[in-house]
């Protein structure tokens, strides 16, 4: 273990010069001026464009491709089908990969490739597609899970048996992928000591990542198999060894570059294009680049689970919540690999509970397949487990707030999968938002307000990285995680603190995957303080190092040397009477005689500290249409300690926006055809500017004692309890709690309808 | 095979001369043509914002312009609104304030934010919040960027 992993030098007393300012981005002036290069702003001399033949059946047998004509077409340099894949068993994790990214047996959503064509232009190869021929028997499909789960249902995989089943059933074709249950106490016993019980379904709809980047690639394949990859990436090594496995190359010959990425949120962590890219460069022996178009984006990657769930949850007339249970059925599209596991493991992490029942379900059926999100499928659980908690507080006449206090979990909590919680943040989370302007200021008339928490585990993981010091002082930092929205600027920022130098003499710079060892994906909040802990411990490494150094220039004991703000110095005057020797002093009068002086650390970083927060929100529903406003909205969260304050603001206010969006408007819509009817930014309506108003928030720190500046990971929390927050303040406005997302007008109007039927509709 | 077009156009106070085809948006030929990469495609379809660039002085979503119709256009892209070395007040402040995550928006805003400040140099929130609504920003949720624009349109207005 390395020792800043038991040892990581937090002190709470410590005064930061650089942590805690928000200094400029290094990397925004090309991205103002137009200048950076996201993926598809790559070119190279010669480079052909691919583009993607797609299937327009949701599920069929593909009997036959004939590529005849397509290959002849003038301009054609090159067309890739199944048949330039290695075959690899299905079932399998490089067999779904495999797959997912060319049909073999069978297509199993619309928007599936069949195949891929790369020419001398993009209209040519736009023609060439027109004269592939590919012979289909169509199949009965399935879009919904619970569709799919039904005994009739068409079986999407003959070989699908349910994990965690057991007896007869264990034995049946299906397309439940995974039983998981999770389980602590006895939550039958628990409910007999409820004096409250409160129960109810929820379903929500898959939504798309919905970065503003299409997905874009240029593989070089050399005629001796070297291959060159340029895309946008949120896990380049993730992308090296399952691209290796899937097309049998070695990691030696594949060296990919991220560029820029232009939003990812989970969605660019799986590949699309860049298998194909690289088969269509080895066949056509040119650069060839692929770019999705946005409808290829919305048919073909992403989305997030869509789930049904059913929670229920008891407490006691004091507010002690007793016990907990909860169903729930998560989409993964054709293959496995949802994360629905996360779930279970987190809907309920925040309160102290005896007795928790979980069952889950993966279910396959006939859409893309899932990828990654934010928080990976865990506000789709909270979204019904916040209503549940706000429904028991209002129910026993308890603040909202005060209940979730009464059963906060603290430092000590030992959580349903199993980890004890160093110390946490959540108490101090709820007693900041009860002090927040927002909450305590009345709600407006005519409104309604609402409030969720959220939780994320937070992530550490494998992470490598460089630190160089150059002969004039300044530093280069070369990371191998991917840079969402400016942590390339938190890590120049944590070296220059630990050096004690002005954060411009430090730059950073994004890794190939030739130039470090392997780096986990960046996600799960995982990147400003896994590479952070590797830029610290480097940089500690380097000051050793200068230390030794200034120990031998001055002939003394190397503990006769400290280094304190970006210099050495003599311990004390028995040491004798130096001047103090800079970090330039010691780089340029060394690092031609005794070589230059860098520091590198690789570990499996452990220690991240888990995040929560809590969200208020205002709404205004018009009663005549249905339509919901947010009128204000706060994201409280804790940070540990926010490296730099603009950029947490910037997740929190992100991530509540996204998750505004999948709580009134996002959704994706099938036809009986199994055929995406909304596949663009027009029908599929992501929050614009107007929709929305400022979204302000309050950082909380509490520092995560394992980490040498307290950080913890800030990007997952904000998502989490967005649709359940926005949920709780419509149902204050109407009387009635929406359980369905989205909350579009046409639904909550129809609640409108029931709750004034029912008497419940608030008269302002 | 049908011939392509010649065709002439000033980008950013620069005389270019290029060659398309029929169906090539202005945003295909500033991109793959001019190499002018600064503005972005989200979706090809003028939902997105992200390609906006001027067009004889108007706001214009170069996804929805066929190169064709471009013949002796003025166009303003993001490669130039930077006078050298000195930025556009805009582009300061969405650095300043953090008005860009990813940055892949933020050309199309910044273009489009200028055009706002040039016909209303004082506007309202709301105002900002409607003259920007066809540009998607997937990662800040508007509110940095609302800030920078109010900022600069401030500092524009020596106020
Ligand atoms: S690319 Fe033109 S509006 Fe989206
Ligand atoms: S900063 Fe990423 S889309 Fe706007």
């Amino acid at each position: 273990m390395s020792a800043i992993l038991e040892k990581p030098g937090f002190n709470p007393d410590r005064k930061y010069k650089i942590i805690g300012t928000s200094p400029v981005k290094h990397d925004g002036f090309d991205k103002v001026t137009g200048r950076a290069k996201f993926a598809a702003d790559f070119f190279l001399p010669g480079m052909l464009i691919g583009k993607f033949l797609r299937s327009p059946h949701p599920h069929a047998f593909v009997r036959k491709i004939d590529v005849s004509r397509a290959e002849k077409l003038a301009g054609v340099k090159a067309v890739v089908t199944r048949d330039d894949f290695p075959e690899l068993k299905p079932g399998t994790g490089g067999g779904d990969m495999s797959r997912i990214a060319m049909a073999r047996e069978k297509v199993y959503w619309e928007g599936h490739p069949v195949a891929a064509v790369a020419a001398v232009s993009e209209t040519i190869a736009r023609k060439a597609l027109k004269l592939i021929k590919v012979d289909y028997e169509v199949l009965p499909h399935v879009i919904d899970p619970v569709a799919a789960m039904a005994p009739n249902a068409p079986i999407l995989h003959d070989y699908l048996r349910t994990k965690g089943v057991k007896g007869p059933d264990a034995e049946k074709k299906t397309n439940v992928v995974e039983r998981l249950e999770l389980s602590v106490g006895d939550a039958e016993e628990g409910f007999k000591e409820a004096d409250v019980v409160v129960e109810h379904t929820y379903d929500t709809k898959p939504m798309h990542q919905g970065y503003i980047e299409p997905q874009s690639s240029v593989a070089n394949v050399s005629e001796d198999g070297q291959v060159e990859l340029w895309c946008c990436t949120q896990a380049p090594w993730v992308y090296r060894d399952r691209l290796t496995e899937i097309l049998k190359l070695d990691s030696a010959k594949i060296r990919i570059q991220q560029s820029e990425l232009g939003g990812g949120f989970g969605g660019k962590t799986t590949f699309y294009t860049e298998p194909v890219a690289i088969l269509l460069s080895k066949k056509a022996k040119a650069p060839v680049k692929m770019t999705l178009t946005r409808v290829e984006v919305m048919k073909a990657t992403g989305p997030v689970s869509g789930t049904q769930t059913r929670t229920k949850m008891g407490c006691k007339k004091d507010g002690t919540i007793v016990a907990a249970d909860s169903e729930l059925i998560f989409q993964t599209g054709p293959y496995t690999g949802s994360a629905f596991t996360n779930a279970p493991q987190a809907m309920f992490t925040r309160y102290e509970l005896k007795n928790v029942k979980t069952v889950s379900y993966e279910v396959v059926s006939n859409r893309p397949k899932v990828s990654s999100f934010r928080a990976p499928c865990v506000p789709q659980a909270v979204f019904g487990v916040e209503d549940v908690v706000s429904e028991l507080a209002k129910k026993i006449g308890m603040d909202p707030i005060d209940f979730r206090l009464k059963n906060a979990i603290k430092e000590g909590h030992k959580t349903i999968y199993g980890e004890t919680f160093t110390k946490i943040g959540f108490i101090e989370t709820l007693e900041a938002a009860k002090a927040c302007d927002h909450y305590k200021s009345p709600v407006p008339k005519g409104q309604g307000r609402g409030v969720a928490c959220g939780f994320w585990f937070n992530r550490g993981g494998e992470t490598t990285g460089t630190v160089n010091l150059a002969p004039d002082g300044t530093v280069n930092i070369i990371l191998g995680t991917a840079d969402v929205a400016g942590s390339r600027m938190s890590m120049s920022m944590m070296a220059a603190e630990e050096f004690g130098i002005p954060v411009d003499r430090v730059r950073s710079i994004l890794a190939d995957t030739h130039s470090l060892g392997y780096n986990r994906v960046t996600a799960g909040s995982r990147t400003t303080f896994s590479s952070g802990m590797i830029v610290v411990d480097a940089t500690r490494k380097i000051i050793a190092e200068l230390t030794r150094r200034a120990a031998k220039i001055w002939g003394v004991p190397e503990d006769g040397v400290i280094f304190e703000d970006g210099h050495c110095r003599p311990a004390s005057s028995n040491v004798g009477n130096f001047e103090p020797l800079s970090m330039k002093d010691i780089a340029s009068k060394t690092t031609y005689t005794m070589g230059a002086i860098s520091g590198h650390s690789e570990m499996n970083v452990t220690g991240a500290g888990p995040g929560f927060g809590l969200h208020i929100v205002d709404v205004k529903v018009d009663r005549e249409t249905g339509l919901t406003q947010i009128m204000r909205y706060t994201v409280v969260e804790d940070a540990g300690k926010a490296i730099s304050p603009m950029q947490v603001e910037g997740q929190y206010q992100g991530g509540a926006v996204q998750g505004i969006g999948w709580a009134l408007n996002e959704e994706y819509i099938y036809g009986a055809d199994g055929k995406l009817q909304n596949a663009g930014f027009l029908d599929y309506r992501m929050p614009v500017a107007s929709d929305v108003p400022m979204i302000d928030t309050v950082i909380v720190e509490v520092p995560n004692p394992k980490h040498p500046f307290g950080l913890r990971g800030v990007g997952e929390v904000p998502v989490t309890p967005t649709m359940a927050a926005v949920g709780n303040a419509i149902g204050e406005c109407i009387g009635i709690r929406p359980r369905s997302l989205p909350m579009t007008p046409p639904k909550v109007l129809k609640l409108i309808e029931e709750a004034e039927a029912k008497g419940l509709l608030p008269k302002h | 095979m049908s011939k392509k077009h010649h065709l002439a156009m000033n980008v950013n106070g620069d005389d270019y001369e290029f060659l398309c085809e029929t169906h090539q948006s202005l945003l295909d030929v500033l991109r793959d043509e001019l190499m002018l990469t600064g503005t972005k495609e989200g979706c090809a379809t003028g939902d997105c914002g992200a390609c906006s660039v001027t067009l004889d002085g108007r706001l214009a979503c170069s996804c929805l312009v066929l190169a064709v119709e471009c013949e002796g256009a003025k166009i303003g892209t993001i490669e130039g609104m930077a006078r050298g070395d000195v930025l556009h007040p805009l582009q300061r402040n969405f650095l300043e304030l953090n008005g860009l995550q990813c940055g892949i928006c933020t050309p199309g805003i910044l273009i489009a934010a200028r055009s706002l400040l040039e016909r209303n140099p004082d506007p309202s929130e709301t105002e900002i919040r409607y003259w920007l609504a066809g540009n998607l920003c997937r990662c800040t949720g508007y509110d940095k960027i609302i800030r920078s624009v109010q900022a600069a349109a401030k500092e524009m207005r020596g106020a």
